[in-house]
């Protein structure tokens, strides 16, 4: 129940190790645990996790992550589709997390 | 950067700032208009309309020393807030997401950078705190880079947990989350009040569906008879409501005991699950062919709707459900079209 997992082998997250100064953002930010810290750098032991919300890239002060950020709903991906847009939130879920 | 600890005091302030008028109060406890408002947005009733005004607020007797938290102006983010809150002398710093709770407006970039750092200058906030910390709720890091927020209001961003319930433990472990505080968790209890969301969200999509099946029921080798659509209407309506529920409902609650990953599969076997029960007791369908049209419209709508869900679980990727509907919605069209295919065909037997 813990650790429900989506499909696997999917998400596009990507991380530039070499780059990483070890700051822990990434981890402080991640709803699902995606990230670890090794040897004073983040690595990402938990890909299949990853719901690509985008807030690891956002908050990297490096720059050095890299996802295809969006909001994983069927929904969306309908309007986005019927619109002509990228996939977007009609915001009709609530999830009620202030 | 690191995530600063313990340097936040929250004992009661020694410099009390003059609250003057254009510093609005609030109060810890909800009233039963707050409850009852709650209640009315699940199921659809103002729920575009269920806002804050924007801006700073006062909870307890905050002053120069106090803590400063950032929440969305949807009233039920800021009253999750406040009642988590309550006992404390803090500032609350809502932001204006258009009427949209944190995770989803950060989402849209409502709840981001460019309007934490709009607020943070229009409320004087270097004014009223000395320290120069804030605290954003985790979700909000969605749309917030704390570094940009650094650089150009000097306010460093403290990211607390994910729900607000986790607050005070937050506060007396020195400002810092733990995993616990850190996960998103998607229990039986929130996956049970999403329901209703969910009902409202698709009641056209099925009173649509309901309309089109009894329309064709009046069908038949004599042309189009009404009679024939209320001899048939109550079974239809069952039927239709049968794998609503099993896409909207069971699925949802019975989510992670449901086998395949896939939303659209998972809502598929329950539908088909529900057929056969419904099979079983004579309900689907008059004939063979009819029963064998129902037989694929039935998961269709479990499934079609099931996979509506991703967007309100809180692990589906969007790469995820792309690859998952690549095969969903060719799948589900033709199912559909054999389905209806096949009833109509029924009538005429």
């Amino acid at each position: 129940m813990d650790t429900i997992i989506y499909l696997k082998n999917v998400v596009t997250l990507q991380l530039d190790r070499e780059k990483c100064t070890g700051c822990r953002m990434c981890i402080a930010v991640c709803p699902h645990e995606v990230f670890e810290i090794i040897e004073k750098k983040a690595v990402i032991t938990n890909q299949d996790r990853c719901m690509e919300c985008g807030a690891c890239m956002r908050n990297c002060p490096e720059g050095v992550i890299n996802v295809n950020a969006g909001v994983g709903c069927a929904t969306a991906v309908i309007n986005g589709f019927l619109k002509g847009t990228k996939p977007e939130c009609s915001c009709s879920c609530e999830k009620n997390i202030p | 950067m690191k995530i600063s600890k313990g340097n936040m005091i929250n004992t009661v302030p020694t410099v009390l700032v003059p609250l003057t008028s254009t510093i609005p109060r609030t109060s810890g406890k909800l009233s039963f208009k707050d409850v009852l408002g709650a209640i009315k947005v699940r199921w659809g009733i103002r729920r575009n309309s269920y806002t804050v005004d924007p801006g700073l607020y006062a909870i307890g007797k905050p002053g120069s020393l106090s803590d400063v938290f950032v929440t969305a102006n949807y009233k039920l983010s800021f009253d999750t807030l406040r009642k988590n809150l309550d006992g404390l002398d803090a500032w609350i710093l809502i932001l204006d997401t258009k009427g949209i709770n944190v995770w989803c407006a950060a989402g849209k970039g409502t709840f981001g950078t460019a309007e934490l750092i709009h607020r943070i200058e229009k409320a004087s906030l270097n004014e009223i705190v000395t320290h120069k910390k804030i605290i954003v709720p985790q979700l909000g890091a969605v749309g917030v880079a704390a570094h940009e927020v650094k650089k150009h209001s000097g306010f460093s961003v403290i990211y607390g947990p994910v729900r607000a319930a986790d607050i005070k433990n937050f506060i007396s472990a020195g400002y810092k989350t733990d995993k616990k505080m850190r996960r998103v968790k998607f229990t039986f209890p929130d996956r049970l009040k999403l329901v209703p969301v969910e009902l409202v969200n698709a009641k056209y999509w099925l009173i649509g569906i309901l309309i089109a099946i009894l329309f064709l029921s009046g069908l038949s080798k004599k042309g189009f008879l009404i009679d024939l659509i209320w001899l048939s209407a109550w079974h239809t309506m069952i039927t239709v409501a049968a794998g609503f529920l099993s896409g909207a409902v069971l699925t949802p609650l019975l989510l992670p005991a449901i086998p395949f990953r896939s939303f659209s599969l998972k809502g598929a076997i329950v539908g088909l699950l529900t057929s056969v029960i419904l099979y079983a007791r004579n309900y689907l369908g008059e004939n063979v062919i009819e029963s064998l049209g129902w037989f694929f419209m039935l998961p269709v709508i479990s499934s079609y709707l099931a996979m509506n869900f991703t967007g309100t679980f809180t692990y589906t990727s969007l790469s995820g459900v792309r690859k998952e509907m690549r095969i969903a919605v060719p799948v589900q069209i033709i199912a559909g079209l054999s389905g209806l295919t096949l009833y109509v065909l029924s009538q005429f037997l």
